[in-house]
């Protein structure tokens, strides 16, 4: 059991920390949530000064610890969130570097790495959201291609990507898990049509999207054809995994904000307030332990995360919305102001519940791939 | 940073694990409850023998010389066999009453109202002169209650955040074994055709209490690493509700089964609730955490 971190690894937290100091006192303000051109055009300048100063592979290419460090010290910043990069850097990104050959990564990850290229991910569709595996979309091969038609939800970013982590269906006749290929698709192929969804905290973060015999070539498929569940389950592990990590932080800044918000309005004198905000704070400072045990487990095996994510993104799901609960309570008549931020990060959180597979879905992977009960109903 | 076990302290884990095993198994536990909660004083020198209470003393002294990590792995394995009697008293007591780190002294202290195992104790810290016995709910963990007015509140004050830690591990060892417990019926048990845990009502309540188990071990680890008062009031909090919260589940994948004296459930959930109220109760932990934002 050792918290302690390297004299290497606190130097690269010291010089990180001193560039921070730099370069956010020059960063403009965020665009509003609504642009989302304009967050696309932000999200990725910052991107392309990460990559400038040597930070941008953090993401992955890192030590675990490394990638814990970076994310700690830009929380505790207040520097950018990935945003428009999220999918690129978290989720394709990782997944073709474990996953492709040398020749797709040496395509795609300088562009997800430098910003210039930003990614959606097609997974979810209408009728397959949390039984991601009984997806319909299909691809035919017609010589060094696959013709691809079916439709997707939830396509995160979709309104300014480049290219689209596809799941497609090769093999109609295999069992539902088997005939399943992971897909890189260019967005400006013909027969791609997007309709932006409106959340419900008013932004058009993701998409619907209808694919009418899009043409993708073969070679952008990553893993071997019909393999791609297992591709998934690796790009899943990713985000369970490692995602939210720097959230933690970000909740624990903000839990120091609604402290000091309660002692100036009076609301502290509430012991009732004032225990739960406390209960709240022993949670994320367990979840930022968890997370130190979670990444020590990943250095120990290899770098890809394990089930022991899903642990992790129930307990923080949970907690970051009573987090926002407790804002409410404590700002009384000011949550209902969207012009106060914490209200539409309130909104936001909302979704971490079901995003990534829904806390009841994580209940049956904790139940059955930890802890070894049958599957069933 | 590797936060994982090390070696020596995995060894050291496995090695109490055995004891316990060997020592007091459940033959023995269920033989300690049909005794009505009397200590069993060769157990307790064997106990004393192993370094169970002389472990973090300094080696020149007599002891093992390690530190509050492998006091928590000790102590989790306590939890996990639900060892009676004194334990935390006995431990801290070590190296200051004459005879308690061998375990020839059963050592107790009051902590608040109530002090634990006060007959069967040849040491007693802290005043407890007018301390009537309470039918307790626990039947491995007797009880007084001494009257408010009385005396000094908590006598190991200088070392009640290792009081809080160390119970705050036996909840943690305790929530682990009702997991398990949970587990192995929910595969064992066939309702409908089928295993219970096929079902997901029974699935999500045992995915449950993995989840609490899990964040309290990284709790209380982290705080037996840096010793903070604040992490430990954090760990305090979370193990109890882990191990309180996690019998109660335990019972109720347990069904009517869960409601009997015989099966084992009742013994983790009403030790868990000794435990909660004692060495550092929900209140005073969250104001403790909630006083650091």
């Amino acid at each position: 059991m050792d918290l302690t971190y390297t004299a290497e690894e606190e130097e690269f937290r010291a010089r990180l920390r001193d560039w921070l100091g730099t370069v956010l006192p020059k960063l403009p303000p965020r665009p509003d949530p609504l642009d989302w051109p304009g967050r696309r055009a932000y999200d990725t300048g910052w991107q392309r000064l990460l990559y400038d100063a040597g930070y941008a592979d953090v993401h992955w290419d890192a030590s675990p610890t490394q990638r814990l460090i970076f994310l700690e010290e830009t929380e505790r910043a207040g520097a950018p969130y990935v945003g428009a990069n999220f999918v690129g850097l978290l989720h394709a990104g990782p997944t073709i570097a474990a996953e492709g050959t040398e020749e797709q990564r040496a395509r795609w990850l300088p562009g997800v790495l430098s910003g210039d290229e930003v990614w959606c991910q097609g997974f979810s569709e209408p009728d397959a959201g949390s039984d991601l595996a009984s997806l319909r979309t299909r691809a035919v091969r017609d010589g060094d291609a696959y013709v691809v038609t079916g439709s997707k939800i939830w396509t995160s970013h979709a309104e300014v990507a480049d290219w689209c982590e596809l799941l497609v269906r090769t093999d109609p006749d295999a069992p539902k898990h088997r005939g399943i290929s992971w897909l890189a698709m260019p967005m400006t192929s013909p027969g791609i049509t997007v309709r932006p969804l409106r959340t419900l905290a008013g932004s058009t973060e993701f998409a619907e999207m209808f694919l009418d015999e899009v043409r993708v070539p073969v070679g952008n498929r990553v893993g071997a054809e019909n393999d791609g569940w297992r591709v998934t389950m690796v790009t899943l592990s990713f985000e369970r995994g490692t995602a939210f990590v720097g959230e933690v932080v970000a909740c624990r800044r903000t839990l120091g904000e609604l402290a000091r918000a309660a002692r100036e309005n009076g609301s502290w004198d509430d012991p009732v307030i004032r225990r739960r905000l406390g209960r709240l704070a022993a949670e994320f400072a367990a979840l930022w332990r968890l997370t130190q045990w979670n990444v020590s487990e990943a250095q120990a095996s290899g770098g890809v995360p394990g089930v022991g994510g899903s642990v992790f993104k129930l307990q923080y799901s949970h907690a970051r919305q009573e987090l926002y609960d407790m804002a409410a309570e404590v700002l009384g008549p000011d949550a209902l102001d969207l012009g106060q931020e914490w209200n539409v990060d309130r909104l936001s959180s909302l979704s971490y519940t079901i995003a990534a597979g829904t806390s009841q879905i994580q209940r049956n992977i904790v139940a059955e791939r930890i802890l070894g009960l049958p599957k069933g109903r | 940073m590797d936060f994982r076990l090390t070696e020596d302290q995995k060894a050291l884990r496995a090695g109490v694990r055995e004891l316990l095993a060997r020592r007091f198994d459940r033959d023995a536990l269920r033989a300690a409850v049909d005794a009505g909660g009397t200590l069993d004083r060769a157990l307790w020198r064997e106990l004393g023998a192993a370094g169970f209470f002389a472990l973090r003393l300094p080696e020149e002294a007599g002891g093992v010389g390690l530190g509050l990590p492998e006091a928590v792995l000790l102590f989790e394995e306590a939890g996990r066999a639900l060892l009676p009697g004194p334990l935390i008293a006995t431990h801290l007591a070590a190296g200051e009453v004459p005879g308690a780190a061998e375990g020839e002294v059963v050592v107790t202290a009051r902590d608040g109202a109530l002090v634990e195992w006060l007959d069967a104790a040849d040491v007693v810290l802290g005043e407890t002169g007018e301390a009537v016995p309470v039918r307790s709910v626990d039947p491995l963990t007797p009880l007084h209650r001494v009257p408010s007015a009385a005396g000094t509140a908590v006598s190991v004050a200088p070392r009640a955040g290792a009081a809080a830690l160390l119970s705050a591990a036996e909840q943690l060892g305790s929530a682990s074994a009702t997991t398990d417990m949970a587990v192995a019926y929910a595969k064992d048990r066939i309702q409908f055709g089928q295993a219970i845990g096929g079902f997901q009502a029974v699935k999500h309540l045992c995915a449950g209490m993995l989840v609490r188990t899990e964040l309290a071990r990284a709790a209380v680890y982290a705080a037996a690493v840096t010793a903070d008062p604040v992490e430990i009031a954090g760990a305090k909090l979370l193990a109890d509700e882990a191990a309180v919260r996690g019998a109660r589940d335990c019972l109720q994948v347990h069904g009517g089964m869960g409601f009997t004296w015989e099966a084992d459930v009742h013994l983790h959930l009403k030790r868990a609730w000794v435990r909660a109220e004692r060495w550092m109760p929900a209140a005073a932990a969250e104001e403790a955490v909630a006083a650091a934002l």
